[in-house]
């Protein structure tokens, strides 16, 4: 008790003293906040670009491509197998008909809304039962592509992102004349930044014949995901790759996500070391500043591990304090800032930053790091402060 | 024969400038009985402060023993030390070294925060020293409101408010004019006749000596005693 007594009584003294060392104080304290913030904005990148690609992420959805791809651009299948493949056991039935979904993916250039660049956005076929192999997909202006036209939907995102998408635009890609006929949103998924039509139409205007990319079946459960997998290897007339969809995003979050987290670390690491430094020197500082009373303490009694750890306790509060507002900071200007990138598919990738709760707890601990760091030497300056001489500087 | 509180035999206290090494106390020898005030002066640099540190336990003797109430201080850690300190000895400064972000109350409160009193009781009790020094009045008040001699008392409230048994005054009326000093040098010999604390005193100021009941005198590291006038 004595002991908690003296630490909460110095800690106390140490930031009631603040005010007479705020220049340095607020040095140490920017440069926690540039940290957490440079921190919580990089990596906000990669976990939004995660959680866009794996909301749509389900276990009872399976993605078939061709052996060996790694992307749907590097998939083929003929319709035949696209049919035979749909009617493997474990895929769920709707009547007499596999939900199922054969699709072709193309990319088309389109100007950026921000920089009237064009980037590649995804142009993707679908059957009719494209919606039943999707969860939450819902058309939220204008109304659904007719088969056997040259219609397309238009994700949110894409539409958000990309110019001359807006329903009732009508664009020219490939060799013919597309009209805008919807917007649609699919759960904040990947499936937004595209843009989609009827295969057949797709296949015909970019001269595809019958071949599709990808077969999308919808299972009767998680469970049936073995036997349908089982299903495709034990059969001769497949050669071919199977996951669930939450697998498969996750593979293609995995590598944009990691390199933007290989840029993250690092930025972070070598900010924090400055930031130490910042909080090394207003510590130097204060203890400096504040010789005399730290003898004084120690003269009535206080004892050196009080000294340290107080003063230790004082340039992690700095830090929190640089840790919250660089948190609170990347929050309001980085969370929910929609941007688009380069996807696994050579495709762009619509995304918003997402300032998770869980970036800002690293954050936080980041900062704390930084505090106890940047605060340990300094204390234990402080706690072997040689009292008689501290006394005579006056 | 009066019962001694502090011993110090054989009592070296030597340093390192640079090359050259400094001997600031010499084999000095010195006790000082329970209920004595003495005053301790000598030209600058003769080893006084130093001498008083080491009765206080902030410094430790090359070679020598330091006793005080029975304790041997040159053989305790520095926890042990600050611990010793916290209940046996109070210090009086110069310059007060109030913190001067708390109130006088407050400052008066600090070294209970090393006990195991209740807030309640060690508002208390500082409320007792604070009204001893004749500063009741003054306990909301930080150290920038106070004059110099009011500061002083507040430092002494401090010094006393764990009732130790030794007062350690180095320069307490240094910066203080003559009346207010003498307000204060009265009140250390109250503290000294009524309250029974013993008093070892620093000063330049022969007058200030005079209200001790004892000189010492100090030069070159070494001791020399005569009856107070």
């Amino acid at each position: 008790m004595r002991f908690l007594n003296q630490i909460v009584a110095v800690t106390r003294l140490n930031i009631l003293n603040l005010p007479q060392r705020i220049a340095t104080s607020v040095v140490a304290i920017v440069g926690v906040t540039a940290v957490v913030l440079v921190f919580a904005a990089v990596l906000s990148m990669a976990k939004g670009f995660e959680r866009t690609l794996t909301a749509a992420g389900s276990d009872d959805v399976a993605i078939v491509l061709r052996s060996g791809a790694t992307s749907e651009m590097m998939s083929g299948f003929s319709h035949e197998q696209t049919q035979q493949i749909a009617n493997l056991p474990g895929v769920r039935r709707d009547g007499d008909r596999p939900v199922s979904s054969a699709e072709l993916f193309v990319i088309v250039d389109v100007p950026k809304i921000k920089t009237g660049k064009d980037a590649n956005v995804p142009f993707r076929g679908v059957d009719a039962s494209a919606f039943g192999v999707r969860d939450d997909v819902r058309i939220v202006d204008g109304r659904m592509f007719e088969t056997g036209k040259n219609e397309l939907i238009v994700g949110r995102g894409a539409q958000l992102e990309f110019a001359g998408l807006e329903t009732g635009a009508t664009v020219r890609f490939g060799r013919v004349d597309w009209e805008v006929v919807g917007a649609f949103t699919a759960g904040g998924s990947v499936s937004e930044s595209e843009i989609w039509t009827d295969t057949p139409v797709l296949q015909d205007a970019y001269r595809r014949g019958a071949s599709y990319q990808s077969v999308r079946v919808r299972l009767d459960s998680p469970e049936s995901f073995a036997a349908f997998s089982d299903a495709l290897a034990s059969d001769p007339r497949f050669d071919v790759d199977v996951y669930t969809e939450r697998d498969w995003y996750a593979s293609q979050a995995e590598a944009t996500a990691g390199f933007i987290r290989l840029l993250g670390y690092p930025v972070t690491f070598l900010m924090a070391i400055g930031a130490v430094f910042g909080a090394l020197n207003s510590m130097y500082a204060s203890v400096s500043s504040r010789g005399t009373e730290i003898a004084t303490l120690r003269a009535l009694g206080f004892g050196p591990v009080a000294v340290l750890v107080s003063t230790i306790i004082e340039s992690t509060l700095l830090a929190l304090v640089g840790g919250l507002v660089g948190g609170a900071l990347a929050f309001v200007v980085f969370n929910g800032f929609r941007v688009s990138t380069l996807g696994s598919s050579f495709s762009q990738v619509v995304f918003d930053f997402a300032v998770t709760p869980d970036l800002l707890t690293q954050g936080i601990v980041v900062a704390l790091i930084i505090g106890f760091v940047g605060g340990f030497l300094p204390a234990l300056r402080a706690a072997r402060l040689p009292v008689a001489q501290a006394l005579r500087e006056l | 024969m009066s019962e001694i509180l502090a011993e110090l035999r054989g009592v070296s206290r030597s340093y390192q400038k640079g090359k050259e090494k400094v001997e600031v106390l010499h084999e000095l020898d010195m006790d000082i009985p329970v209920g004595d005030f003495v005053a301790i002066m000598g030209p600058s640099g003769s080893g006084k402060t130093t001498l008083l540190n080491m009765l206080g336990g902030l410094d430790r003797p090359t070679s020598g023993t330091v006793k005080v109430g029975g304790a041997e201080l040159s053989s305790m850690s520095n926890n042990q030390l600050s611990n010793w300190r916290s209940t046996h000895v109070g210090f009086v400064f110069q310059f007060y070294n109030l913190l001067p972000v708390l109130t006088a109350q407050k400052n008066v409160e600090l070294p209970l925060l090393l006990t195991n009193f209740s807030a309640k009781e060690r508002a208390e009790r500082a409320a007792i020293a604070l009204d001893i020094v004749g500063l009741a009045d003054r306990a909301r008040h930080r150290p920038a409101e106070l004059s110099g001699g009011q500061e002083q008392r507040v430092a002494i409230a401090r010094a006393i408010v764990s009732d130790p048994t030794l007062l350690l005054c180095d320069e307490p009326t240094g910066d203080l004019d003559r009346e207010t000093a003498d307000e204060i040098l009265k009140l250390l010999q109250v503290l000294n006749s009524e309250h029974g604390k013993t008093i070892v005193m620093v000063t330049h100021d022969a007058q200030a000596a005079e209200y001790a009941k004892r000189t010492l005198h100090v030069d070159k590291g070494q001791l020399e005693s005569r009856a107070a006038a």
